[in-house]
């Protein structure tokens, strides 16, 4: 099935690619004539995710460990994707995050790290080092998922807001530090998602998009080197709206 | 980690009457079957698609596991072209992916939005179930996990007794974690079909029984509004593959190729005067006369097999009270049933567009499956007052004529009904006693219709 040598096709390492909205970009990406590295916690899952793109897409797909928290382990980790496809990756997109129950945020500091540690620090260590590699090479794109959550701070789930807000300021400069090199980066701010991360949440039914609808988004917007890709597009419009809300007002909604 | 849970209003295809329900929805195989070993408040059961008309994939007691998104592709033999894959791939997902290829599944529903597990758990057939029988035919094997016995390795030849139970079983045995299913070869994504007009159901009886042996897919559809002379009248569409050099000319050399088509979708519920005995008639008056007969006329298999499927939520057309299918299946002997049946309907005028009226083949060994010799008619009925006792009357013809009725679309039917039409129903009880003695499963078709375990006597203290 996956014959094809991962030399001649274009290829991206997914960074924490067990959740759905990865597992859909990942398709799209092998459905792209892309060759894969999936890495994250749960590798004994991220095989069966594998065995199905090579069922469905027959490009090769390869699964490593990588744990986010474990920021030691990041540069090395960087090498062993070169070592499994056999050259640096052409591209890196990190979709691992966590949203914290937003009072327990609140309460207790160590959850409140765990939520920084993961969506900010835990991407930007691993970000950097593929920056380095692919700034050096001169080529290559990255991306990472953020959430529309970031572009403004709510009562609801401003931990998770501010550390998605953190990210986006990296991504930002990233990308004016890469563009001279031919290095794309892209930030992907999704609204809502019906994943497991909000399944048995109450949200506006008419907002939610499936993932693989929002990979598709994402993917594209990738691909074409977007700087900034809101998924689907009419968040762009939302958040304008929400950010322009004066704080007069704003600091009495219940957002 | 805790599976989130998800309460919600859940119904069949046919939107009648919604049940409150607790929804999991685990995506990795390790958060399924914590679920099943107590994570999951009981009594628990697996749901696919929600393509099934009434209640078999409802459970308003204990919880509803949506299996929707563990779906992936384990492994493909392009030699023999088994499948193996987890319960809730999709047959859309299946054909996307080896339509292409030259493979296809070799049972078929009228809709492909349906999953492996739920076209397993009601032994779908399809347009061929009089040449290749129903969709277990082309089940190897599967796992399952039952309370009692843990996961079951099953086959027709390992735990056959298992098996047969959960092969139509509704989800009664236990949930379906793998499954080897046999594709098909296709040599193009297009079906030869033939189109006649038959002018009443004598007629289309006489084709059935004359001239289906000539054709791999054979379906009617018919006009339930006509009446005397006309009763019955039907446009049949029988076909056969075509081979790659009798595609449409803009497709050769291109055989598996399908024209690219965009779907309609009905975004709102229709408010209830849209469909009214007057527009179904103008609907079926036309149909009728548009089908002109045809011969050898090519047609892509997403037209054939899927028609429906092209309109997105066709079932908010029949507004916020839904409606219910009825399929009643009468042994060959049972033909003066079916014209009693199309009679009553043509007189009541409730049943809808797009009855359809097949001829099945030989019965299968699933102890609950559907299909048996004979001919099967499906009707569309919109939920409007009376219904219950329209129903009652249908069922009584059927019961008098040796006739069933179809678990997957069945929505009102009384236990002793289900009861006289399933004579294999002692021999499922008793596979239920070895895997699910305590009746860890459950839905709210069980539990209306008796088909499980009797409820044991509990006493709260
Ligand atoms: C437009 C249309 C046309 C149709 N045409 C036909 C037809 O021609 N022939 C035909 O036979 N049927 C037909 N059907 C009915 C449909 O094929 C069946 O109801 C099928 O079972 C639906 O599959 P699903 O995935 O939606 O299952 P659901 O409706 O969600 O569930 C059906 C049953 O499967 C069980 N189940 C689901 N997954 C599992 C699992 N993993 N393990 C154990 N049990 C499980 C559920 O408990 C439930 O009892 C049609 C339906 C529609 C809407
Ligand atoms: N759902 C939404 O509405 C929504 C909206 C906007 C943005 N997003 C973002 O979309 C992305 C995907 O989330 P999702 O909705 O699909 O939720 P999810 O199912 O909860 O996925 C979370 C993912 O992050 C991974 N992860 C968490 N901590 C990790 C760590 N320390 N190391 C490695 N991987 C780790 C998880 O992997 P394990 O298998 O190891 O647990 C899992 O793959 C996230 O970045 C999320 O913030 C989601």
């Amino acid at each position: 099935m996956s014959n094809a040598s991962p030399g001649s096709l274009e290829s991206v390492v997914i960074v924490g690619a067990s959740s759905s909205l990865a597992r859909a970009m990942a398709a799209c990406f092998a459905a792209g004539d892309h060759a894969l590295v999936l890495a994250g916690r749960d590798t004994a899952e991220l095989e069966v995710i594998a065995q199905d793109l090579r069922v469905r897409y027959a490009r090769p797909c390869r699964v490593l460990h990588f744990d986010a928290l474990d920021y030691g382990s990041h540069p090395g980790f960087v090498a062993e994707c070169t070592a499994a496809l056999g050259a640096p990756p052409d591209g890196a997109v990190v979709c691992f995050g966590m949203l914290p129950v937003q009072e327990e945020a609140q309460e207790d500091f160590t959850v409140a790290g765990r939520c920084l540690d993961t969506n900010y620090t835990g991407a930007m260590s691993v970000l950097e080092r593929f920056a380095g590699v692919f700034e050096a090479r001169g080529s290559g794109f990255i991306a990472a998922v953020s959430s529309v959550a970031g572009d403004r701070g709510r009562k609801s789930n401003y931990h998770y807001g501010a550390a998605k807000a953190a990210l986006n300021a990296f991504l930002g400069g990233l990308q004016n530090r890469l563009h001279a090199r031919g290095v794309s980066v892209t930030t992907v701010k999704p609204g809502f998602l019906d994943t497991k991360m909000t399944w048995g949440l109450v949200l506006p039914a008419l907002l939610v998009t499936d993932p693989e609808r929002a990979a598709a988004i994402a993917v594209r917007g990738i691909l074409k080197r977007r700087s900034i890709v809101y998924v689907p597009g009419y968040w762009r419009l939302i958040m304008l709206v929400i950010r322009h809300i004066p704080g007069v007002i704003f600091k009495r909604l219940s957002l | 980690m805790d599976e989130p849970c998800k309460a919600m209003a859940l119904a069949g295809w046919g939107r009648y009457k919604p049940a409150a329900c607790h929804v999991y929805r685990p995506e990795r195989r390790d958060a399924l079957l914590s679920l099943l070993d107590g994570g999951a408040p009981g009594p628990v059961l697996a749901r696919g698609l929600g393509r099934s008309y009434g209640d078999a994939a409802v459970n308003r007691t204990g919880s509803v596991l949506d299996m929707t998104r563990l779906n992936r592709m384990r492994s493909f033999d392009p030699e023999t072209g088994e499948l193996e894959c987890e319960p809730g791939v999709s047959l859309s997902d299946i054909i996307a992916v080896f339509q292409p290829r030259g493979w296809f599944p070799a049972v078929v529903p009228g809709t492909h939005f349906i999953t492996v597990g739920g076209a397993i758990a009601h032994d779908v057939h399809g347009k061929n179930h009089h040449r290749d029988g129903s969709f277990s035919s082309f089940v190897d094997s599967i796992d399952l996990w039952t309370p009692a016995l843990g996961v079951v390795a099953c086959s027709p030849t390992e735990n056959a007794d298992i098996f047969w139970a959960t092969v139509g079983g509704a989800g009664l045995t236990g949930v379906i974690l793998s499954v080897r299913l046999r594709l098909r070869r296709v040599e193009s994504a297009y079906v030869l079909a033939d189109y006649e007009r038959c002018a009443n159901i004598d007629a289309v009886l006489e084709a059935f029984d004359t001239t289906d042996e000539n054709y791999t897919y054979s379906v009617a559809w018919v006009d339930c509004l006509a009446t005397a002379d006309s009763l019955g009248r039907s446009v049949l569409m029988r076909g056969n593959p075509a081979l790659p050099n009798e595609v449409p000319p803009g497709h050769a050399g291109k055989p598996l190729r399908t024209p690219r088509r965009l779907n309609a979708t009905v975004p709102f519920d229709f408010p209830g005067f849209v469909l009214n005995p007057l527009s179904i008639r103008a609907f079926n008056e036309t149909f009728y006369a548009m089908s002109r007969p045809a011969k050898g006329k090519d047609v892509d298999y997403e037209k054939y097999f899927f028609p429906l499927d092209r309109v997105l939520h066709w079932n908010r057309m029949y507004g916020k009270r839904g409606f219910v299918q009825y399929q009643a299946t009468f042994p060959p002997e049972g033909r003066a049933g079916l014209r009693a049946m199309l009679e009553r309907c043509s007189i009541a005028r409730r049943a809808s567009f797009l009855a359809v009226l097949k001829k099945f083949g030989e019965a299968g060994k699933g102890m609950l499956s559907h299909p048996m010799r004979g001919y099967t008619l499906t009707l569309d009925i919109a939920n409007a007052p009376g219904l219950v006792p329209f129903l009652g009357e249908l069922d009584r013809i059927l019961l008098d004529h040796g006739g069933r009725l179809y678990l997957a679309k069945d929505t009102v039917a009384a236990p002793a009904t289900i009861a006289a039409m399933y004579p294999r129903l002692e021999e499922f009880r008793a596979v239920l006693h070895r895997v699910d003695p305590e009746s860890r499963l459950n839905s709210d078709l069980a539990r209306r219709t008796g088909i499980g375990l009797p409820a044991r006597e509990t006493h709260d203290v």
